[in-house]
């Protein structure tokens, strides 16, 4: 068990025949992923150069021969928004966008879509992303279930969850988990977009109800009040659940955007300080350097 | 994408809301002459910088003669205005607006937003125009009014409506609703991240205006907005910001004299972190992506060292997609070309780490390497002091 994906999730990639698209897709077969198919329109009825994959022209047919359950965007910006949606109408359960750059008008257009479609209703569709590295659940030491672009090395099936804003402050916990034994049940990156799909309240609520997780590793930035809304979630909601947060930023400058579209401190809103303060009231142990998130999960769980 | 207060007002005007008749100007002659072509009894001469709080700072001049305008603009221009939102090396002024003075009767406020928790764009009004909006609501949480809008339509007509009302500028409902529109429609149709009418005035006439103005475009849209990049001033921005933009580098200049080089936005902003944590400061934040090669790594280093404060480098990668020799090539490069005259401090993790790690041993440049990012800034740290 695990959240989200496991080993038998099928998986259709959107925008298989761009170099990204393709080159992460190599590397999901690599571990191990089910990946049944991609969709580029216009190609329909081609196989994938050197994947030996099917592609379609949409994803309503590519879901009817392939059963896929799952999707991943590796769509140019432009048309990422579009290619969500297409996802959800076409039956995705799980919606995984890759894709950087995305514009802020566009996810608001996303986001009121998927609470008003019957089909992402009917469906229970879920989106992770943009802007993010993906999500994996290890099964074996060598294989599991990857969505997305994070190298699948790092990982080992464990029992603790990680659900995070970065790309590769995420690998950097997961390395660590590795190295101190403990392993992950699933990692989440939910990215670092202002508007986004699941959020870490949506994300900590699958986490509470997994039996196979022991304990979650919480990975914030500045911007926002994400980590304040999971601060209240966790304080009521992860009892018997250790929670070990960071949040990246104490040091950025106000009004300036930190790479990610949504790491930017406004209005005096949105400071690490802030997080910080409201993780720890909620119980989480919050650590000043992310070296230590690894050790500090072990600490905590008494292993 | 930040643009001036004229250009904001430019922008609005476009869209039916209604702004005083205004001239930019460069020079304190020109600016006697826009007094002139005003034929107004008052005007307001503002200095034109991409940060607020110009008034408090100097940057604002009411002016009742043709000598006057010219008085303030050469009091404003090509000098260095500090305001809160500049920091304290502040932005030469290169242009002043000046403007025909307003009788305000009501100073309102009014924005568009997009609300993050809710996944929305939001307009935002308030009675208490003129103040920071943050201010309002620590003090009068009660005097803002909220309408989230629908991510195509817009603000609905009876939005609009409840939005006038509420802000009692029923005598006023048609202008009123205009200017909403207008903002709205603005918004929406360019792209915005943030457009901010504060004040909104009524002025004793009974007329509706945006006394100021402020409007950001998101820049993930731009590529659909290519007309608005003549907005763009590169005046206003870090000329090193610039260069790394590009080379598609994420390079944002702060005041330390540590020198980051980090793949990923997070793991930059928690490489300046541990730096400040370990006692030193970050002379920027810097994120060459996730799949930068030699060429990107060697421009991030050339940028990095361009600024005179860095006395020290850190280079922290967590290798994924991009290798760490692919990483070491890179620095082994960028520090033969520079000619590093800095201590440098590498910490390598992830992909083909070993074969990073060697081929920096192996290359004779002087470097220190470290195995975790506490190591690394704690190293770092040490030898800049």
């Amino acid at each position: 068990m695990a959240i989200l994906i496991d080993g038998d999730t099928k998986v259709l990639v959107q925008g298989i025949t761009g170099d990204a698209g393709r080159f992460h897709t190599s590397h999901s077969l690599a571990y191990g992923t089910k990946v049944v198919g991609g969709v580029t329109p216009g190609k329909g009825g081609t196989r994938v150069e050197g994947l030996d994959l099917p592609v379609f022209d949409s994803v309503r047919d590519a879901v009817r021969e392939t059963g896929a359950n799952a999707s991943v965007v590796y769509v140019p910006a432009g048309f990422a928004a579009d290619a969500i949606l297409e996802a959800v109408e076409g039956g995705i359960r799980v919606v995984v966008a890759i894709t950087e750059g995305i514009p802020v008008l566009d996810m608001a257009w996303v986001r009121h879509y998927l609470r008003a479609s019957d089909a992402a209703r009917a469906n229970g569709a879920r989106l992770i992303g943009p802007n993010c590295p993906g999500v994996i659940t290890p099964v074996t030491d060598k294989s599991g279930c990857k969505i997305g672009i994070m190298p699948a090395y790092i990982h080992r099936p464990g029992r603790i969850g990680v659900v995070s804003r970065s790309g590769t402050l995420t690998y950097e916990a997961v390395w660590q988990l590795t190295s101190v034994g403990l392993g992950q049940s699933t990692c989440v990156g939910i990215g670092g977009d202002p508007i986004q799909g699941m959020n870490f309240v949506d994300t900590l609520r699958l986490f509470a109800d997994d039996k196979a997780t022991d304990g979650v590793i919480l990975i914030g930035e500045i911007g926002g009040s994400a980590e304040e809304e999971a601060a209240e979630f966790i304080q009521s909601h992860m009892r018997g659940k250790p929670v070990v947060g960071f949040i990246a930023g104490a040091t950025a400058p106000p009004g300036k955007r930190m790479g990610h579209a949504g790491a930017i401190i406004s209005g005096g809103k949105g400071a690490a300080a802030d997080k910080k303060a409201a993780l720890q009231r909620a119980g989480v142990h919050v650590v000043d350097t992310p070296s230590v998130l690894g050790a500090t999960m072990k600490k905590v769980l008494g292993r | 994408m930040k643009i001036h207060e004229f250009q904001a007002k430019e922008v609005l005007a476009r869209f039916g809301v209604p702004v005083p008749q205004g001239i930019p100007v460069e020079s304190a002659e020109a600016a006697a002459d826009a007094f002139r072509r005003l034929a107004a009894p008052v005007a307001v001469v503002k200095a034109q910088i991409h940060a607020g709080g110009r008034g408090k700072a100097g940057g604002v001049k009411l002016v009742r003669s043709a000598q006057e305008a010219e008085a303030a603009a050469r009091g404003m221009l090509g000098k260095v205005l500090v305001t809160y939102q500049t920091g304290p090396a502040g932005r030469e002024v290169k242009r002043v607006l000046v403007e025909k003075g307003s009788e305000i009767a009501r100073e309102l406020y009014l924005a568009m937003a997009v609300d993050r928790a809710v996944g929305a764009p939001v307009l935002i009004a308030s009675t208490e125009g003129g103040m920071e909006i943050e201010e309002v609501a620590r003090r009068n949480p009660a005097a803002i009014q909220r309408e989230i809008c629908h991510p195509v339509k817009g603000i609905l007509p009876f939005q609009v409506r409840r939005l006038a009302f509420d802000l009692g500028l029923g005598a006023q409902l048609k202008p009123a609703a205009a200017v909403i529109e207008g903002l709205s429609r603005a918004f929406f149709a360019l792209d915005c991240s943030i457009a901010e009418i504060n004040p909104l005035i009524v002025t004793k006439a009974g007329e509706v205006m945006a006394l100021d103005a402020k409007i950001n475009f998101d820049s993930n849209a731009l590529f659909r907005h290519k007309d608005l990049m003549a907005y763009r001033d590169l005046n206003e921005e870090d000329p090193k910001e610039i260069e790394a933009a590009h080379h598609n580098l994420n390079y944002i200049a702060l005041d330390g004299s540590i020198g980051c080089m980090v793949n990923g936005a997070g793991l930059a902003m928690a490489t300046m972190d541990t730096i400040q944590l370990k006692g030193g400061k970050p002379a920027n934040f810097l994120d060459v992506g996730g799949g930068a090669n030699k060429e990107q790594v060697t421009n991030a280093f050339k940028i990095l060292l361009s600024d005179r404060n860095v006395k020290g480098v850190l280079v922290n990668i967590f290798g994924g997609i991009m290798k760490c020799d692919t990483i070491a090539e890179g620095v082994i490069a960028a520090a033969r070309e520079v000619h590093l005259a800095v201590p440098l401090v590498v910490r390598l993790e992830g992909t083909n780490v070993e074969q990073g790690r060697r081929l920096l041993q192996e290359s004779g440049i002087r470097l220190q390497t470290a195995a975790s990012l506490d190591e690394a800034a704690e190293k770092i740290v040490a030898q800049v002091r």
